[in-house]
């Protein structure tokens, strides 16, 4: 089996998970209009990691006299927090980093601040990321769109079940620039308020910054309550679009179906689906869900607490997820007020008490990737 | 993991091979990726709005397809497309910063955005031949055979998929650094890290 032993994450609710949980189940975000940020000539509303918050968690741990970007900072401190928690070492040859990211340092680009051009390869982040803790594996480096954190963790799954480690730290984590908010606007796909998923009146999405850490192992014995193992993943493409979402969600209900396997819809206590709030892909989710016969399950959207957190998305909401089915709940996808996708689907507006011990993560995104995770909680 | 080599292309800077033998290309006054397009006969008029990364991996998967029996139009689930580079989707990043930097000339495209995702290139594979396994983009270093090797047992470890176009899909500042390989899951073991280096470095 494989299971999460410790997580975090970093973003504009909090510095750990409990504290990002703790924000969203009281229906709290940070998601706000950036007005002159980034010296874009657009305000767009996101959900920014504060930086004398972030520079003060990350001088508790630096003892380097490096210099690092925001984007590295943040990944290191969500993998410093969650091994905090536990007994491993970090520099041990079988401990894996797996590095979940689309942009990385893309914003050197505009300026490199003193960084060498290397800087901006994504391989070159991971490998300062493992070294700042003493790791010498060569990092696996996932940039697939959207869907980048759930492929991390299917990567880490395979690492652990085919014995090529025995920890694999999962790390997810994207910055937001003036490269990520302009070619969003470019396409038209930001709300100019909060994001509303799943609503007959949503507009568009929400951008966020995060950083997001799972430490997975493999147990042969039973585990305790409460622990989240990581029962099954899988992703499908949709072949059809490099950029719009599929208009049969025929990729997304592939993944979920290969997620799934035997177990049926009545077992799962929630979905906690992808959820941008633009109009295609929420229409795209609820047609996907609906063949997987999930229509009826709650399902929810974190993307009007967080944003979307691109690279860290799927990290970041498998960790609240995991949270909440440990806490009986299904959380409700805040900002939805009137329910309004092609086919209809029970995406909820109260937190609601669930009692089932599985729930699915799903992820759509650009190039037609789709992805699916099934957990599970063990009850006794 | 058993894995068999079916077919394979390179393309480097000054040479495109498939199966083992050099290819004939006619140089004209376009790119070399084009060039390729067009002494290869392929008809594909999206080619031309892709970014030079999506070319590359693109003709990259079409000349190693061209030699087989392909059925391009009947949706596959069993089939995964993987692709892995160093410089990411850098080639064009560099571009799209281009239209930004300057506030006095600031013109972001959706056009060209859309290509700064590294994985755009599985997914432009995936639409051509009517792929629907799994999509994955990878990053490392420089070519690393056995760390390939493994990311390929990963890819047949899902008990639905048979068959994997994997491409080392390199395209930056007009250095192009291509391998593709097309392979199934069999009881002839035909494709381990030592083969794949030997490809690579053909």
């Amino acid at each position: 089996m494989i299971y999460q032993i410790s997580h975090n994450i970093v973003s504009s609710l909090g510095f750990s998970s409990e504290d990002n949980y703790n924000a969203v189940k009281s229906g709290k975000t940070n998601l706000r209009l950036e007005e002159n940020t980034f010296n874009l000539p657009e305000p767009f509303v996101g959900a920014l990691v504060n930086d004398e918050l972030l520079n003060a968690e990350f001088e508790k741990i630096n003892n380097t006299k490096n210099q690092y970007t925001k984007f590295e900072k943040m990944a290191i401190v969500s993998v410093a927090k969650a091994l905090q928690r536990t007994d491993i070492n970090p520099k041990s040859p079988n401990v894996q980093f797996i590095l979940s990211t689309t942009k990385g340092n893309v914003h050197l680009l505009e300026d490199l601040q003193g960084f060498s051009e290397e800087r901006v390869m994504l391989w070159k982040s991971a490998e300062i990321i493992a070294q700042f803790f003493g790791n010498n594996n060569e990092p696996i480096v996932i940039s697939n769109a959207c869907i980048s954190g759930a492929s991390a963790q299917i990567a880490a799954m395979r690492m652990l079940q085919s014995n090529a480690c025995d920890i694999a730290i999962v790390v997810g984590a994207d910055v937001l620039s003036k490269f990520i908010v302009s070619g969003f606007q470019s396409f038209k796909a930001l709300s100019p308020e909060l994001c509303k998923p799943y609503d007959k009146n949503r507009v568009g999405l929400n951008l966020g910054e995060a950083a997001a850490t799972i430490i997975y192992g493999k147990s042969e014995k039973a585990l305790p309550k409460n622990s989240i193992i990581l029962t099954n993943g899988a992703m499908a493409n949709d072949a059809n679009h490099i950029s719009g979402p599929s208009r049969t969600g025929a990729g997304l209900y592939i993944a979920l179906r290969k997620a799934m396997g035997n177990t049926l819809p009545f077992e799962i206590a929630f979905v906690n689906a992808h959820g941008t709030a633009t109009a295609y892909n929420d229409d795209m989710e609820s047609l996907a869900l609906t063949s997987a016969l999930l229509q009826d399950r709650p399902i929810n959207s974190l993307k009007a607490y967080f944003g979307h957190t691109l690279g860290a998305a799927g990290v970041l909401e498998s960790i609240i997820s995991s949270l909440a089915i440990i806490d009986n709940t299904a959380l409700k996808v805040n900002n939805l007020t009137e329910r309004g996708t092609v086919a209809p689907i029970n995406s909820i507006m109260e937190n609601q008490h669930c009692t089932e011990n599985k729930f699915i993560k799903a992820l759509s995104g650009f190039g037609g990737s789709n992805a699916a995770l099934l957990f599970t909680k063990v009850t006794e | 993991m058993n894995l068999e080599l079916v077919s394979y292309s390179r393309i480097t800077n000054d040479k495109v091979i498939v199966n083992g033998k050099e290819e004939n290309i006619t140089r004209t006054d376009s790119s070399w990726l084009t060039d390729i397009y067009h002494s290869k006969a392929i008809s594909y008029p999206k080619f031309f709005k892709m970014d030079n990364l999506a070319k590359a991996g693109f003709l990259g998967t079409e000349l190693m397809l061209q030699p087989l029996d392909f059925d391009r139009d009947t949706r596959k689930e069993n089939i995964a497309v993987v692709c892995c580079n160093s410089s990411s989707s850098l080639d064009d990043d560099t571009a799209y910063q281009k239209t930004i930097q300057d506030s006095e000339n600031y013109y972001p495209s959706p056009a060209v955005f859309v290509y700064t995702l590294a994985n755009i290139v599985t997914g432009e594979i995936s639409i051509r031949n009517k792929v629907m396994g799994e999509s994955s983009f990878y990053i490392m270093k420089s070519f690393d055979a056995k760390a390939i090797t493994a990311i390929l047992s990963g890819v047949f470890s899902d008990e639905s998929i048979d068959y994997c176009i994997f491409g080392w899909t390199e395209y930056y500042k007009n250095n192009c650094d291509v391998l593709c390989i097309y392979i199934k899951r069999s009881i002839l073991n035909t494709l381990d890290y030592n083969k794949l280096q030997e490809l690579y470095e053909k």
